[in-house]
């Protein structure tokens, strides 16, 4: 499932933007890949970040994945849930499984980078 | 070109996740996950397709000689009907694979590891005897693995046998629906269960279905590699390539149970006995994170500031919802409380040294 109202990465990452800053995940389909994610590495509150720089870490039994970050802009929030809930990426990846919630700092550079609902569904074959 | 399975199509249809591993497109994990296949094995029952396992026959006058020499359990003290688990090492005591032998009436059945099928066969017939008969029938054999807290109900139901008759590690030819098979009772998953071997491909679809059916009450499902290695993991067995290979000896790799010494002789025999005579240097702990982290091969282990070796294996266990692994460490960190820690991506995260096995309430008696 790809989400209209969201922005994507070729890395299957999604943005959804609100006024100054955006929440951060990964996608269905990148979830679908890892298979049951079993622990996720959070980014530290007020962590700088530059688009493209390791955000998270999500393990799944198998694999071990580096989710980059999609935006440039300080880490406002991690979400805590993962913390004992790490499942809730494979249950929910665009809402209750949200990753962080990042200030934004450049939001025009960082869209040059981004792709939209089409685009994503054509990258991922469908 | 990977290799296929005779359930090859059967997994597709099922929705698996196909990996190649050791030369074969083998279902990592079906629609509902590692963790969930995992814990079905544990409470009820699964099925696996295990058909990528190699499987040779050795017979002739001098087979037993064969076996025994290339082999560091005494193959000897098996009965017809029996299976044994053991170890091939060369000359320096370093494992060449480890595996099952069946004991059949006028043969062996050797079962090794997929990843070393060319490997052992070439290694048995560098050390053939003579008047010994070595055959490689990997490629005409399938086999189902039935494990699981209701393995006897379920495959009960498609032999005439009876079961509870069937001790761990032993085996019997019968039939199921018209099917020659050989049903074994042995594993790798801590539970109870059943392997079930047969050769007639034509059949595979059919004995399938049957094992699906018979299990349905308890609602079987299919489990992919995935959970095995996790299943397996949870019991500190070892895995080929991971926690064993040519440069360990089963000594330290914790398998001493198995080497027999005093049979007589065989390949590797000289190394292990220097190795126990001069105390084991290092062993293969089994290790269980104490803060939240999963151990992976090749991450280091440390204590006392120093690194002591390197992570073997490493997963979250699904039964225990920790981070385990094994490594090899110097005999000064190898009694089980000890405290080590794991560098998991810069961090050293704290973990404690077991006994084995990690998942202690396992269905299957021995």
């Amino acid at each position: 499932m790809v989400k209209d109202d969201l922005y994507y990465t070729e890395n299957h990452e999604w943005v959804q933007f609100n006024d100054d800053s955006a929440l951060v995940g990964i996608t269905d389909y990148a979830q679908n890949e890892l298979g049951d994610v079993v622990f996720v590495e959070l980014p530290e509150k007020e962590l700088k970040l530059e688009q493209d720089d390791v955000l998270a870490t999500i393990e799944a039994v198998k694999a071990v994945e580096e989710i980059y970050s999609p935006v440039s802009g300080v880490v406002l929030e991690s979400n805590l849930d993962l913390e004992d809930n790490p499942e809730l990426i494979n249950s929910s990846p665009y809402e209750e499984g949200w990753i962080a919630k990042i200030e934004l700092d450049n939001k025009e550079k960082d869209m040059k980078n981004l792709i939209s609902a089409d685009e994503y569904r054509e990258l991922i074959g469908g | 070109m990977s290799k296929k399975t005779p359930f090859y199509q059967i997994h597709k249809n099922l929705g698996a996740k196909i990996t190649d591993f050791a030369g074969f497109k083998m279902p990592i994990h079906y629609k509902k996950g590692i963790v969930h296949e995992h814990k079905k094995v544990r409470n009820e029952i699964g099925m696996f397709d295990l058909s990528h396992m190699g499987e040779f026959i050795v017979s002739g006058v001098n087979a037993l000689e064969f076996v025994q020499k290339t082999n560091v359990n005494d193959v000897s003290k098996i009965e017809v009907g029996q299976c044994q688990y053991s170890q091939m090492c060369y000359p320096d005591g370093g494992i060449v694979d480890d595996l099952l032998i069946y004991k059949d009436e006028d043969n062996y059945m050797l079962v090794v590891n997929a990843s070393n099928i060319e490997k052992d066969f070439q290694w048995l017939q560098k050390n053939l005897l003579e008047e010994v008969e070595l055959k490689d029938i990997s490629d005409e054999t399938a086999l189902i693995a039935v494990q699981g807290p209701k393995a006897e109900p379920v495959v009960q139901k498609l032999v005439e046998d009876n079961l509870s008759q069937l001790r761990y590690y032993h085996f019997i030819h019968t039939e199921i629906s018209g099917v020659d098979v050989i049903v074994s009772r042995t594993g790798y998953t801590g539970e109870d269960g059943f392997e079930i071997y047969f050769n007639d491909f034509d059949k595979s679809k059919k004995l399938w279905n049957l094992v699906a059916e018979a299990g349905a009450e308890f609602d079987i499902e299919p489990v992919g590699l995935g959970a095995r290695d996790t299943l397996r993991l949870e019991m500190k067995y070892p895995l080929y390539g991971n926690d064993i290979d040519k440069n360990t000896n089963p000594l330290e790799a914790g398998l001493r149970w198995f080497v027999k010494l005093d049979k007589g002789n065989f390949i590797g025999r000289e190394a292990l006995k220097k190795v126990k005579k001069e105390k084991i240097q290092r062993k293969l702990i089994p290790f269980v994170m104490q803060e939240r982290g999963i151990p992976r091969p090749h991450y280091k282990i440390f204590a006392e500031g120093k690194e002591i070796g390197e992570v073997r294996s490493g997963t979250m266990s699904p039964s225990l919802k920790k981070g385990i692994g094994t490594g090899y460490v110097h005999r000064d960190y190898m009694k089980s409380g000890t405290e080590i820690k794991i560098d998991v991506r810069g961090k050293k995260l704290k973990a404690k040294v077991i006994k084995p096995p990690f998942y202690k309430d396992g269905s299957l008696k021995r």
